[in-house]
């Protein structure tokens, strides 16, 4: 060595050796390139995607939208926005919450926050009737009827619920769409206590909102008083759990302040298991207080209505299998989802296999009713299911779908998605018969993974084939704020009408001969029947004095589909929309004089631009 | 003064003992001359420290799959710093996703290192300058050993840094871990994030440094002629 090192050559070659070689070490451990989505092969996804000019879509997909207080329509697998059903907010686009009736049914809110869509149910399966959603803004229920695509009632704001987001979800006979409280307050409303008193004056409750069978009319059914936890999601139980509901619950601490780390330090939080046809019984016996007018139920006081099932901390979704025999329930800052048995729950309630008791509730044994911990991944929230036995858990944390077996437990599949996944749903996904075939990431974030729009950014929504073993990654759709959850259903299970008939339109003032148009003055103002058909609003003009109450009945009288009318009125901020054979009220005082015009909004043929008239206010 | 510690050397090695004539070689070597090509060695190897001030010591970045191009984390000698895109801060981000598991924030002002450090290599590029200038083989030997004790402390200081910030977690955290090591070298996987940390430029410059350094001193053992004669 010695002499070797003694010849320049060979000591510069070992020294040019040792640099080399620390860089190449250094060098071939360089960091990896970005994970790469599977994006699967395009041609194979834009076929199973693409619906051709002509063709309809094989689903229709629900979406909620969120603090926007609407729920939008989608077309699956074309993922294509087809339609706005505005429910908790005012949208001139239709015109709803400027007549009459619907500026009645939003009351004096503004916003709602729509978060999950439920369609109606008979024998655990969508009839295509209704369609549920809650408003976790400001309590209410709201019912659009599926005939026409429109909402037809709003409940609310429910009385004792504050933060109606557990919910809805329906019953499987569609008796109930069934709500919890996010945020429990003192009761009844109105009630001021310092939030310190938190764990004592504090209530959540959950409720049974009760459906007329025939008309969907829903009413407040009862309530049952809960320690106050928040109340998350929820779901009904079907076959051998039907008549149960669960939902999840966090800060089972009853904690206040900084829940983001009072509300996280026990390791377990609870499902909350409610026996709603025990309760049923027992309002009917009588056993109820009455709390703001709802006949409020409180198990502690009677027992056997109400049962804690542990659950991973912070819950989020709890989901039952479609043959209703696991409920399944996912911490959310853990990385297993829990299935537990049904049997072995009403078994363990049988045996009164306790492990302790909480608020005065008995605590089921975890260990005698657990079937299975799936180590599905980070941030698991909400399954749903296919039809082939396989469960689809959201995995937030990790941003992916991860695809697990019920019955062997084994997850077969995972997913990345973009990006931070909530709610999933797959078609008719929370039904006794899921059809599979696809799946909708609702995601949370989108991260510019769209054309740039500025920093108000769309979310994203994923649609995912789930025929094969693995899953696909079809579609990428941006959609408005924000879709917490969805409903996917076949479309041949809808049969809306296209118009509404003339022969049933019962309202009083419709009126369908252009010779019944006409102003008249009544005791305190003017009333004006209208018509609007193409190309023209008759009258054509109308005079009133100023002060006046003004009143016009719209009815369109066209049987064509697609002929809506609108009927602006300038600077006195009114417009609506009057769909084929329907009949509109918009009220206003003419506080204003001069002359306003008012002229038809959605256009409608050649003579649309001339379809137009004015409103003459005399000054006093 | 050279003649005299030839002789001296000399008179020692009148002994056969190994050790004996080990110790009087080295002896003798420490006290060469640096020959000019070595010192000139010593002149680049102090340039190339220099870019320790510029450049990082070393990168980490982690990948998940909302974050497919990486969190990047640039650790200099002197400051920390996330990449910047006009759309994110990474150090920023880094620090909010740790709180969910109750990792410290991970604040300059709380590495003694980006004060210490900085002065170190400072004193690394004035020993080797002093060198040269002194011009004698013990002076080299001395800035080596004192900059493979720096280099082993310093690596020894962030994988402690490491290990505290993987261990001591806030017990009261949203997200209870199991406490960790990040990685100070190559791929790890934490929670839903893959973890890749490895040196970088400044580094690299800490690795010729020493190379130069070492190819000094060696260069120096070519051109030592012993005064004592092989055994």
């Amino acid at each position: 060595m010695k002499n070797l090192l003694k010849k320049p050559k060979v000591l510069w070659v070992v020294l040019g050796a040792i640099i080399l070689a620390s860089f190449l070490i250094i060098g071939s451990c360089s960091r990896k390139s970005a994970l790469k989505q599977d994006k699967g092969g395009a041609a194979e996804a834009a076929t199973l995607t693409y619906v051709a000019p002509g063709d309809l879509d094989e689903y229709y997909l629900f979406y909620s939208g969120g603090h926007s207080g609407n729920v939008y329509v989608a077309g699956v697998p074309s993922m294509r926005h087809i339609a706005t059903i505005p429910v908790f907010a005012k949208y001139p686009a239709t015109g709803y919450g400027f007549d009459k009736e619907t500026k009645e049914m939003l009351g004096e809110y503004d916003w709602g926050d729509v978060h999950h869509p439920a369609l109606s149910e008979t024998k655990g399966d969508y009839d295509g009737r209704w369609l549920f959603v809650n408003d976790n803004g400001n309590n209410r229920v709201a019912r659009i009827d599926l005939r026409d695509f429109k909402t037809k009632q709003i409940l609310g704001p429910v009385p004792n619920v504050s933060g109606f987001h557990g919910g809805a979800f329906v019953t499987p006979n569609s008796e109930y769409v069934l709500a919890a409280s996010r945020f429990s307050i003192p009761l009844p409303k109105g009630t001021a206590a310092p939030v310190e008193e938190y764990a004592t004056k504090y209530k959540g409750v959950v409720s049974g909102i009760a459906i007329k069978p025939d008309s969907g009319e829903m009413s407040v059914g009862w309530q049952v008083l809960m320690p106050p936890y928040n109340y998350d999601l929820g779901d009904a139980g079907k076959g051998p759990s039907e008549g149960w509901a669960f939902w999840t619950s966090y800060n089972t601490e009853k904690a206040i302040g900084k829940l983001e780390v009072t509300s996280t330090q026990r390791e377990r939080d609870y499902i909350v298991a409610v026996n709603w046809k025990e309760v049923e019984k027992a309002v009917q016996a009588g056993k109820t207080q009455v709390i703001d007018g709802v006949p409020v139920i409180d198990p502690t006081q009677t027992p056997g209505l109400v049962y804690l099932i542990p659950c991973s901390k912070s819950p989020h979704g709890v989901d039952i299998s479609p043959d209703g025999k696991w409920i399944i329930g996912s911490g959310k800052l853990q990385s297993i989802t829990t299935a537990y048995s049904v049997e072995k729950m009403l078994a363990a309630i049988q045996a009164k296999n306790f492990s302790g008791e909480e608020d005065g509730l008995p605590i089921l044994n975890y260990d005698a009713i657990k079937e299975a911990e799936v180590n599905v991944g980070l941030g698991p929230l909400h399954t749903q299911f296919d039809n082939q036995g396989n469960a689809y858990t959201s995995l937030f944390v990790e941003s992916a779908v991860a695809k697990w077996k019920l019955g062997s437990w084994e997850v077969v599949d995972k997913i990345p998605i973009t990006y931070n996944i909530g709610h999933l749903a797959t078609a008719e996904g929370d039904t006794v018969e899921p059809d599979g075939k696809f799946l909708i990431a609702l995601n949370k974030l989108s991260h510019g993974t769209h054309l740039n729009v500025g920093p108000s950014q769309p979310e994203s929504t994923q649609l995912i084939g789930i025929e094969g073993e693995k899953m696909k990654l079809l579609y990428n759709a941006f959609t408005e704020p924000e879709p917490h959850y969805a409903q996917i259903i076949k479309a041949d299970k809808l049969k809306p009408i296209e118009v509404y008939p003339k022969e049933e339109n019962k309202n009083p003032n419709a009126i369908w001969d252009i010779n019944d148009a006409k102003a008249e003055r009544t005791a305190d103002g003017v009333t004006v029947k209208t018509i609007l058909v193409r190309s023209t609003i008759t009258p054509t003009a109308i005079e009133v004095n100023q002060g006046d109450k003004v009143t016009i009945h719209l009815t369109n009288i066209e049987q064509t589909t697609d002929e809506l009318h609108g009927f602006g009125l300038l600077e006195y901020n009114i417009n609506v929309v009057v769909d084929p054979g329907e009949t509109k009220t918009i009220e206003f005082v003419a506080n204003k004089p001069g002359v306003y015009a008012y002229y038809c909004t959605n256009f409608c043929s050649a003579l649309h631009q001339e379809m137009q008239g004015y409103l003459v206010v005399k000054p006093k | 003064m050279d003649n005299e510690q030839n002789s001296t050397a000399a008179s020692i090695s009148g002994s056969d003992s190994w050790l004996r004539r080990f110790l009087v070689r080295k002896y003798d070597f420490l006290e060469q001359p640096l020959p000019m090509k070595s010192r000139l060695l010593l002149i680049i190897a102090s340039l190339a420290l220099l870019t320790v001030f510029v450049f990082p010591l070393w990168n980490m970045t982690f990948f998940s799959n909302q974050y497919t191009d990486g969190l990047a984390l640039d650790i200099y000698a002197y400051r920390l710093e996330g990449a910047k895109t006009p759309n994110r801060d990474d150090l920023r981000e880094i620090n909010s996703l740790n709180h969910y598991i109750g990792m410290r924030p991970l604040l300059e002002s709380d590495f003694s290192e980006f004060v210490w450090l900085p002065f170190a290599v400072g004193g690394l590029i004035l020993l080797a300058l002093r060198a040269v200038v002194l011009g004698k083989m013990s002076k080299l030997v001395d800035v080596f050993v004192l900059f493979v004790y720096f280099s082993l402390y310093s690596l020894w200081s962030f994988y402690y840094r490491l290990h505290s910030y993987g261990h001591n977690l806030d017990p009261t955290a949203a997200i209870k871990v199991e406490p960790f090591t990040p990685p100070l070298f190559g791929e790890q996987i934490v929670g839903n994030f893959t973890v890749y940390s490895y040196p970088d430029v400044a580094s690299y410059a800490f690795i010729i440094y020493g190379a130069l350094l070492l190819a000094a001193i060696l260069w120096g053992w070519h051109r030592y002629k012993p005064a004592v004669a092989e055994a």
